[in-house]
């Protein structure tokens, strides 16, 4: 039975990845992601799972340590943000490429420079195709849910592929929130045991990480797009079955409100259920708005967003990255792609918003929602608009 | 000297195993010590054990998809991480055999590199993994410059040697920088067990690959390894270059076991540096005054390793 309890989601985080029984950690200390190595750590020290945690002297040692676990068959996980994520840049794309089922969380957290600690999701966006499955969680709930469910998808025979679950730094990560928390016996029939393919064992010696010629690399690269565009049949399943045991609803879109809504926000992340409250308020003052959030990054789910925007008029993207001198911010720049050759496609506008940790609120979304309907006469647009600049 | 050999080393050379576990066929140059090392190595490792390897020279001559000269699990991960991805292989196979997901047997990970994966871009992942104790062996394999990128310099080249990056010309004398000391570095992180080895001395180099393999803990080989296409010499001398690396002093082959150092071949008298130097189109620049510099500093070098065997630390 799940309990329920309330928790630091970091916490919650490393508690999930304990309940999958992982055999190898390789784990480097950053912020906002610094409890999850901590706490993972002690559950190790305290013999509460048999695992290796590995105390690794960078990030890039620490995704290259968990490749070479994987590689001999290991569950692995790790965990990183920002400038760590980047110093796994290396590494990530050769551990889609070896096909290596590893499981990551990352904290999100801006990029350097200037420093700055906070939340935003320019870390992530700029790993965007790296071929990993990419997930957003908008709270601790959805953190512990897909960290395990994760493990599944990346571990399934059709997919084969690394996994990032994404929560935003601070805001979730910081957080103490009420959590139901699986039990073992409810993880173990979740999640079965991992069967690797092939692994760096003498008893059958393979080369793994073979250097690719010109005729050889197309395909490979192929076959990563294709286990990935695949993969989001695995994940729509996965979900069914955890909606199933633990009645809680996964998807790929996740729509508020949005029947017959005129403007429609869309964010990622933990800014969703901020959003809900201004979309209630707007929606009081007569105005029909409604909110989609974004769960799943990669694949990206074009079909479902076609779906929820059928009959909506105005589309605000919020961004909390920036595709500095580009055609959108790098998550409205997809939507107006993929929406191009929709014969009815909503007018669209990118707010960049939310940036290192400067706080969105209700009134924002509030304010983005009405503007956003005033767009949709205004033209020519831009392609994004910094949203509360100071100054201006 | 008169030799002792524990058992389960090699005495003759026809005692070596004859499974290939490296094997013929791969893209090596001709003359490539490089690659007769990594076969010696594999040898005296046997079947049971895991190979990392990062970018460079071996990567590209031994695993051309679809085509592997392993018969060894071996993997590649990128050029930086040899030694991490060694250690997280130590850590799988450890974990696995423990909860019985593996065959319960002993094998042991080892992680490779050349000299510029090991003491520049890997030296990071090298130290954390050598501080941390893994019981993993890491051999690296210098011949002395990035051969696979076309001969740049490395911090293991060579004072005086003309690569690519440090070419010799009116100004210049070549590489300015001496080389550096890979295995004293490696002594300092307090590893079980150090040595040097070099490919034209196969069973001296065998024997410190099983010793290593037998040390409970992190072990280091430092194996020079000749490289005719970036020496500039005839592929012929690949054997003569190593023997000439060891007879001048330049490369002196010893082993460091718990801090305690110890020769393992001793020429008699050292030869000029000049004998090694001038088969070598890389140092046919250098001057007279330019070569006694180098033969100094190979006194001063060899006195200073001659101490340390010499004068050993106190047992505990
Ligand atoms: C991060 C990164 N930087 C640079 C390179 C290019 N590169 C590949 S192999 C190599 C040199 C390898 O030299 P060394 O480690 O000495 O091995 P060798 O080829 O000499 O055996 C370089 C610079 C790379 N693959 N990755
Ligand atoms: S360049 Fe040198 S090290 Fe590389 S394969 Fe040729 S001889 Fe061997």
């Amino acid at each position: 039975m799940s309990r329920r309890v309330g928790m630091e989601v970091a916490i919650a985080a490393a508690e999930a990845v304990a309940l999958c029984n992982i055999d190898v950690a390789a784990v480097y200390p950053i912020t906002p992601n610094t409890h999850v190595a901590e706490h993972l750590a002690e559950i190790v020290a305290e013999g509460r799972i048999d695992s290796e945690f590995i105390t690794v002297e960078s990030e890039h040692s620490a995704l290259s340590a968990v490749l070479g676990a994987a590689g001999t068959g290991a569950r692995t996980f790790t965990a990183t943000s920002s400038q760590g994520l980047l110093y796994m840049q290396e590494v990530m794309p050769i551990a889609s490429a070896m096909r290596l089922p590893v499981v990551m969380v990352i904290a999100n957290r801006a990029l350097s420079g200037p420093l700055n600690i906070w939340n935003d999701h320019s870390d992530i966006m700029l790993q965007r195709d790296m071929g990993w499955v990419s997930l957003f969680a908008e709270n601790g709930q959805e953190v512990v849910d897909m960290l395990i469910q994760a493990f599944k998808i990346a571990e399934h025979r059709e997919v084969m592929l690394p996994v990032n679950v994404n929560m935003d730094g601070f805001q979730l990560t910081h957080m103490v929130e009420p959590i139901e928390l699986p039990d073992q016996a409810e993880v173990d029939r979740f999640l079965l045991e991992y069967k690797p393919y092939a692994t760096l064992h003498p008893d059958r010696p393979i080369t793994m990480g073979a250097f690719a010629m010109p005729e050889i690399f197309t395909e490979v690269m192929k076959a990563k797009d294709v286990a990935i565009v695949n993969a989001k049949k695995t994940i729509l399943e996965v979900w069914k079955e955890w909606e199933s045991l633990f009645g809680r609803k996964y998807e790929p879109v996740a729509a508020y409100k949005t029947e017959g809504a005129e403007v429609v926000l869309l964010t990622m992340g933990s800014m969703g259920e901020t959003a809900e409250v201004a979309i209630d308020e707007l929606r009081r003052e007569g105005i029909s708005a409604g909110l989609l959030k974004l769960k799943l990054w990669r694949p990206f789910p074009f079909k479902e967003l076609k779906k929820a925007v059928k009959g909506v008029k105005v589309l605000a993207v919020t961004d909390r990255a920036v595709s500095y001198g580009g055609p959108g911010g790098p998550v409205c720049a997809e939507i107006r792609s993929a929406l191009y050759d929709e014969p009815e496609r909503p007018v669209i506008v990118d707010y960049i918003i939310g940036l290192g940790g400067r706080d969105v609120s209700v009134e924002d979304f509030i304010t983005m929602g009405k503007r956003a309907l005033e767009a949709k006469i205004k033209k020519p647009r831009e392609a994004y608009k910094f949203y509360g600049v100071r100054g201006e | 000297m008169k030799r002792k050999y524990p058992k389960g080393l090699v005495k003759n050379i026809k005692l070596v195993d004859r499974e290939e576990y490296f094997c013929p066929g791969h893209r090596a140059c001709q003359g490539c010590g490089e690659a007769l090392a990594v076969r010696l190595m594999c040898k005296a490792l046997g079947r049971d054990t895991v190979i990392a390897c990062p970018t460079g020279c071996i990567e590209i001559f031994s695993t051309p998809y679809p085509t592997t000269a392993w018969k060894l699990p071996w993997i590649h991960v990128a050029f930086p991480n040899a030694a991490a991805v060694g250690s997280g292989v130590e850590a799988g196979l450890k974990v696995l055999r423990r909860k019985g997901k593996i065959p319960d047997r002993y094998v042991k990970a080892v992680a490779i590199g050349g000299d510029g994966g090991t003491a520049d871009i890997g030296i990071q992942a090298l130290s954390g993994a050598m501080e941390r104790g893994h019981d993993m062996l890491y051999v690296c394999f210098d011949n002395e410059a990035y051969m696979n990128t076309g001969i740049q310099r490395s911090s293991a080249t060579p004072f005086g040697a003309s690569t690519t990056t440090a070419p010799a010309g009116k100004e210049s004398i070549g590489n300015k920088t001496w080389k550096k000391n890979l295995p004293e570095i490696m002594v300092a992180h307090n590893v079980s067990y150090v040595a040097t080895a070099t490919n034209s001395h196969p069973i001296d180099f065998m024997n410190k690959v099983k010793k290593a393999r037998e040390v409970k803990g992190t072990a280091y080989i430092h194996c020079l390894s000749v490289c005719p296409t970036g020496w500039r010499a005839a592929p012929e001398l690949c054997i003569e270059l190593g023997r000439l690396a060891v007879e001048t002093g330049v490369f002196p082959l010893y082993e460091v076991e718990n801090g305690r150092y110890r020769f393992t071949e001793m020429p008699g008298d050292l030869r000029p540096v000049e004998d090694y130097l001038k088969v070598q189109g890389r140092f046919r620049h250098l001057t007279p005054d330019q070569i006694k510099t180098i033969q100094d500093r190979v006194n001063l070098e060899y006195r200073k390793l001659m101490n340390k065997v010499e004068h050993p630390p106190p047992e505990l």
